[in-house]
């Protein structure tokens, strides 16, 4: 284990929450990431997040199914084993469009699931780092690395506080 | 911030001024004068249209003489043109009260602030139902536009006993057609107008009952067009060409009216917020009926693919004779629209809407809907245009002024409904889910 080191601010109200993400950032302190039981909307704006570019990847998982759809029909019916279906030339183009849009379509959702597993760093065997249960169910917990703030500890835990946490807990791991 | 910003003023009332009927009057005139010179310069041999085969008129000169039943005349053409524009224009209207159906029947929220918007076509159903009524009636444009109402087709001994056609009799035969078209046009007008008459009556009443009576209609509205959109698809599209038949159709002619349905209703959402309307309606709610748009055109390729494929995949002679007929029959007239409405209605559309901003941006929308507004009105020319006007068919100036006439008459109907009534639906129990809407 590292030693890594968060503060984590338990809040009871998606308001509260919400205010207190403005007015933390405002004094320049950095938060990790904040755990709702429920989408907030506007809080991804209020943190600061880019939008996200999901479609750089899936276009690219998509266009390779695509590429690999044409190949595989354009090889097996059209080169390696040319049959006559209906009378029609060995390669006809609107045949292959249902293959190439179904490959299309897997690779891009696998690919994206895949993503999805890798990006948030789920998987098999994978423990993953919950700051508190509680963020499942009705509370609402914002994570603060110490290691990447220069303000103090104790500067952090009462700025938390003031800002309308109702709990102020110290999470090592 | 969905929860910091301003809501602007519900109360807004659209303005026809006496100048935009008057422009729209004239314009309706100057599309007829445009068919009356069309068909003029053709009758003289002047043919100036884009895709006006010359020779076309020659058959028309000695068409007459011969009598015979499936030569077309340039008379079929202004015909074709009407029935066309017709069916075009009242799927863009009957679209109005399909929308409002289903979000109704949804309890979906998030179309509120522009609700009166569709809630205004369904006003034009009137004209295209006269329309096509008076063509139904009158024998001789029914014998143009429909084949099957030929004397004798379903006589058995006739000279013109066509026995695939008489074994739809019971199907296509004139007092069951003619019930059924004035059926639809009726339950759809009528359906809408108890949809439209709550709908007033709640911005004076804040009262939750109006809607739950919406709602009632709305779901009866949807019960009925779900198999009257499939029959009327047959009737008004598919019986023209009689011999012809796809298990597709009723799909694919649905998913073109609701396609252009939605750019229609985007379209003039985007207008009437250059003019200064709709403050309320924010870019969310713009952007979500751009999915739609989006969504929908892909859903209209997809049916008209798989309509095409399985009949391209099986090569029937009596399924493939329709594709036939719009690649290479006639001279080869029909191959452009059959190429045009593919990719002004899927190609186009699809690359352009694509990204999350284009369709929040004014510009980028209002090209994708003029290119499937203009796409679609291209694919019920191909539809029934090779049906109706056969080899005479082309694009000039009869086209541009038909679709002028009834594309003004449109606009005068809408426009004119849209001043009846405050523009935003102001006391709808989901307005304020609208207002804040957010993605």
């Amino acid at each position: 284990m590292t030693d890594k080191k968060y503060i984590v601010g338990i809040f009871n109200d998606e308001d509260v929450v919400m205010d207190a993400v403005q007015k933390i950032r405002s004094k320049g302190i950095k938060i990790h990431e904040v755990f709702c039981p429920y989408p907030v909307h506007g809080l991804d704006h209020a943190l600061g997040y880019d939008r996200p570019r999901m479609g750089v990847p899936a276009f690219l998982f998509g266009i390779t199914g695509t590429c690999l759809a044409f190949l595989l029909t354009f090889w097996t019916l059209g080169i390696d084993w040319p049959m006559n279906i209906g009378g029609k030339n060995f390669f006809p183009f609107p045949t292959n469009i249902p293959i190439v849009f179904e490959l299309t379509v897997l690779l891009a959702a696998f690919g994206m699931s895949f993503t999805f597993f890798f990006m948030e760093g789920l998987g098999p065997s994978v423990k993953p780092l919950i700051f508190d249960l509680r963020s499942t169910d009705d509370k609402f917990a914002m994570a603060i690395d110490l290691n990447k703030n220069t303000v103090s500890d104790s500067d952090i835990k009462a700025f938390l506080s003031e800002v309308g946490a109702e709990e102020v807990n110290v999470k090592e791991v | 911030m969905a929860h910091k910003h301003e809501t602007p003023s519900l109360d807004e009332s659209f303005d026809f001024s006496p100048e935009l009927r008057k422009k729209l009057i004239i314009s309706a005139i100057i599309g007829v004068a445009m068919v009356a010179l069309g068909a003029f310069l053709i009758k003289n041999h002047w043919s100036i249209g884009v895709w006006d085969a010359g020779h076309g008129a020659e058959h028309a000169a000695e068409g007459h003489g011969g009598g015979e039943h499936h030569g077309a005349t340039l008379f079929s053409r202004i015909v074709a043109n009407l029935w066309m524009n017709s069916v075009y224009f009242l799927g863009i209207s009957v679209v109005g009260v399909f929308f409002l159906s289903y979000n109704y029947v949804a309890k979906a929220g998030w179309y509120t602030s522009f609700k009166r918007v569709p809630e205004a076509f369904p006003s034009f159903i009137i004209v295209p139902a006269v329309i096509m009524l008076g063509l139904f009636l009158y024998p001789e444009t029914r014998h143009i536009i429909f084949h099957w109402t030929h004397h004798g087709i379903m006589e058995v001994g006739s000279e013109n006993y066509d026995k695939i056609i008489a074994g739809k009799s019971w199907y296509l035969n004139f007092p069951f057609f003619l019930v059924r078209m004035i059926a639809y046009f009726a339950v759809w007008y009528y359906l809408w107008t108890q949809i439209r008459k709550y709908s007033l009556l709640e911005d004076e009443t804040n009262d939750l009952a109006y809607y739950y009576k919406s709602r009632n209609y709305a779901k009866m509205f949807l019960i009925f067009f779900a198999v009257t959109s499939s029959t009327a698809a047959w009737d008004f599209s598919m019986s023209i060409d009689t011999h012809w038949f796809s298990t597709m159709f009723g799909w694919y002619h649905l998913a073109s009216w609701h396609v252009a349905g939605l750019a229609a209703i985007m379209l003039t959402i985007l207008l009437l917020k250059d003019k200064g309307y709709l403050k309320a309606v924010t870019f969310s709610s713009i952007h979500d009926l751009g999915k739609l748009m989006f969504g929908f055109s892909v859903f209209w390729t997809y049916v008209w693919f798989s309509q095409f494929l399985l009949i391209f995949y099986a090569n029937l002679p009596e399924e493939t004779i329709y594709f036939r007929e719009r690649f290479s029959g006639h001279g080869g007239r029909y191959f452009a629209p059959f190429i045009i409405n593919l990719l002004l209605n899927f190609v186009f559309p699809f690359l352009i809407l694509m990204a999350r901003d284009s369709k929040r941006n004014g510009t980028f929308l209002k090209l994708a809907c003029g290119s499937i507004l203009i796409g679609h009105w291209f694919d019920f020319y191909q539809i029934q245009m090779p049906g109706i006007a056969k080899d005479q068919g082309g694009i000039g100036i009869i086209e541009w002024g038909t679709t002028l006439t009834f594309a003004s008459l449109f606009i005068y109907f809408v426009a004119n409904q849209l001043s009846k009534a405050n523009l935003i639906a102001k006391n709808h129990p989901f307005i304020e889910e609208s207002l804040h809407h957010e993605i």
